[in-house]
């Protein structure tokens, strides 16, 4: 599975078990066909980087996955279960649509890092990480707490605990949504042009945490405009253009040996 | 894993505040406008005084024996209990039919919008009137099966006193007027907090009292404040249910008593301006709660942009604002 020899992640050599899947998936706001037939398949452990020029439907594939947006034909599989909908069609045919609840709880599964962070503006950092664990999982405060410091912690922010969003620079807000994320322990984390809102020093900071994220075996989907990232990081890269996934595989394949001429085109202009 | 929290500055990172400077000698640029202003306004307020002092009618002596009057004082007491009972009647109520409004569900939607609608739209005098002889229209409170038989019953004189009618006659009114002030502060709030609050798995109302109301409230308050003020004077129209204790009630009474009506006037203003200062207190530390985390001026912990701008220092580099729906 690994193609980066630098990158060697305990077990994901024989990790075959596909965690996301998605079937045929088309999405369409009024007239707007923004999502064409898009098959794709993650398995754990594996980092997918959807690369692409904007308004090619990267963000709202990504969307789909964690069910912020809805989509209008096909299927979403996270562990081989239908997300959104109960896993066998009525006998008319029709699929049974979860409830709001239902739908939380998947997603409570599925971490999400933003372009704009939205960190809590009114929590601190600690309480930004506190927040899921103890209002979803029910943890006790105290426990929340500790988890909440140790991934702070992790992303290198241990020092900025008590601090409010505004007292933090757009880096450090990032590592903090990150943190807030793991705090769910995701089996899958989504990020959404993670660095394109951060000024061009402080992008190191966030993607040494994913590269990090990515070394310990988390299975990943990221949005980026970050070529050096997906050609160091990614198992598979994804080349999305007008809605339509154009052109999969390995960074050698996509980035350095584009066959389609679009591919060309958007490298040429990224790169 | 393991980054460095705090990378070193790098060369072209600016000098420590604590490098020597020479602060500039300045001399303040001339501003006659604001010296003429100042003797016009002195004028006008030493003519005030003299005519405060002088005139015979205001009747100052009155003004001192009654301003701490028991009627009186018992008639603040009463105006402030009408302010503070209709206010927490009409936000819980104004809080319902926002939320309500938000709704998917159209039903909801509908009545919350009936709502607003009839209490709005009728003056409060009115309303205060009617509740006044509701006793009189509803003499009694059935509860059992449609033409069926009954469970319980009260008579609704036994329960709905002057005094309760007032409060939710002043609380529906009010009700009405703040569920549009809330259902503008709650859209206030970013899409994007009930995007994160929702990928993080919570509920939906989770998302509402944890993520949502607690930075709804920072545009709330001020207008709350505001509300709470025009309560306080709009109280002083409860003699139309009739209720007769209150502070405007009391204080044209004793005038009526001793045909001044001047100073007893200056009196009720007097008390009314006490309390309104009593209540921008409240707003105040209220304002200063639900701002924490927001304001770079006056943050709650006293670091604000400071900190931030030291984060930002301390990561080498000036960031564009990255969080602009934070900045208002």
């Amino acid at each position: 599975m690994s193609q980066n020899p630098q990158n060697p992640a305990p077990g994901r050599a024989r990790a075959a078990r596909t965690v996301i899947q998605l079937d045929g998936v088309h999405k369409s706001f009024g007239d707007l066909h923004v999502l064409k037939d898009c098959e794709l398949t993650v398995r754990s452990g594996e980092v997918a980087v959807l690369v692409g020029p904007s308004g090619s439907g990267k963000s709202t594939l990504l969307r789909c996955i964690n069910q912020l947006e809805e989509p209008s034909a096909g299927r979403v599989l996270i562990d081989d279960v239908v997300q959104g909908y109960a896993p066998d069609p009525l006998p008319d045919g029709r699929w049974q649509k979860l409830t709001s609840a239902q739908i939380a709880a998947q997603r409570s599964r599925i971490g999400m890092v933003f372009q704009r962070f939205h960190l809590f503006p009114h929590l601190t950092a600690l309480g930004n990480v506190m927040e899921a664990p103890v209002q979803v999982r029910g943890l006790p405060k105290a426990a929340a707490e500790k988890k909440a410091r140790a991934l702070l912690d992790r992303v290198g922010l241990a020092d900025r605990a008590d601090h409010y969003p505004s007292e933090l620079s757009g880096g450090q807000q990032q590592r903090v949504a990150i943190a807030r994320a793991l705090a769910m322990d995701p089996e899958l984390m989504l990020f959404d042009e993670p660095t394109s809102a951060l000024d061009p020093e402080l992008v190191s900071e966030v993607l040494t945490v994913l590269k990090d994220l990515a070394a310990d075996g988390m299975t990943m989907v990221v949005v980026t405009h970050e070529m050096g990232f997906a050609r160091e990081v990614a198992d598979q890269v994804v080349f999305m253009d007008e809605g339509r996934i154009l052109e999969r595989g390995t960074p050698e394949q996509v980035i350095d040996h584009p066959e389609s001429e679009r591919l060309q085109g958007f490298l040429a202009s990224v790169l | 894993m393991t980054i460095t929290p705090n990378p070193a500055p790098s060369p072209s990172a600016p000098p420590p505040a604590t490098e020597r400077f020479t602060p500039i000698r300045a001399k303040a640029a001339p501003r006659p406008g604001t010296w003429v202003s100042a003797v016009i306004a002195a004028l006008l307020v030493l003519g005030l005084i003299w005519f405060l002092v002088t005139n015979p009618v205001l009747e100052w002596g009155t003004v001192a024996t009654y301003l701490l009057d028991v009627k009186v004082i018992q008639g603040v007491g009463w105006t402030l209990l009408l302010t503070v009972l209709s206010m927490v009647l009409g936000t819980v109520v104004a809080l319902t039919a926002a939320i309500m409004r938000r709704s998917d569900n159209p039903v909801l939607r509908g009545v919350s919008w009936a709502y607003i609608f009839i209490f709005r739209g009728i003056p409060v005098y009115t309303q205060l009137v009617f509740w006044g002889l509701f006793t009189v229209i509803v003499p009694k409170i059935v509860i059992g099966v449609p033409f069926g038989p009954e469970l319980l019953s009260f008579s609704t004189r036994d329960l709905l006193t002057a005094f309760w009618a007032a409060v939710i006659g002043l609380g529906l009114n009010e009700g009405a007027y703040l569920a549009e002030i809330i259902r503008s502060g709650l859209n206030s709030v970013d899409k994007g907090q009930t995007e994160a609050s929702k990928a993080l798995g919570m509920s939906n109302g989770k998302i509402l009292r944890r993520i949502i109301v607690p930075q709804a409230m920072r545009v709330i308050v001020p207008p709350l404040g505001n509300e709470t003020i025009g309560m306080l004077k709009t109280t002083s129209l409860v003699l139309a249910v009739p209720f007769t204790l209150d502070l405007t009630f009391a204080t044209n009474g004793i005038a009526n008593k001793l045909f001044t009506p001047i100073p007893l006037l200056i009196v009720a203003a007097l008390w009314y301006l006490a309390i309104t200062s009593v209540l921008m207190v409240g707003q105040h530390f209220l304002e200063k709660h639900f701002g924490r985390g927001f304001d770079d001026r006056t943050p709650a912990t006293g670091r604000g942009r400071r900190s931030r701008q030291a984060a930002v220092n301390s990561a080498g580099t000036t960031p564009q604002n990255p969080l602009p729906e934070v900045e208002l």
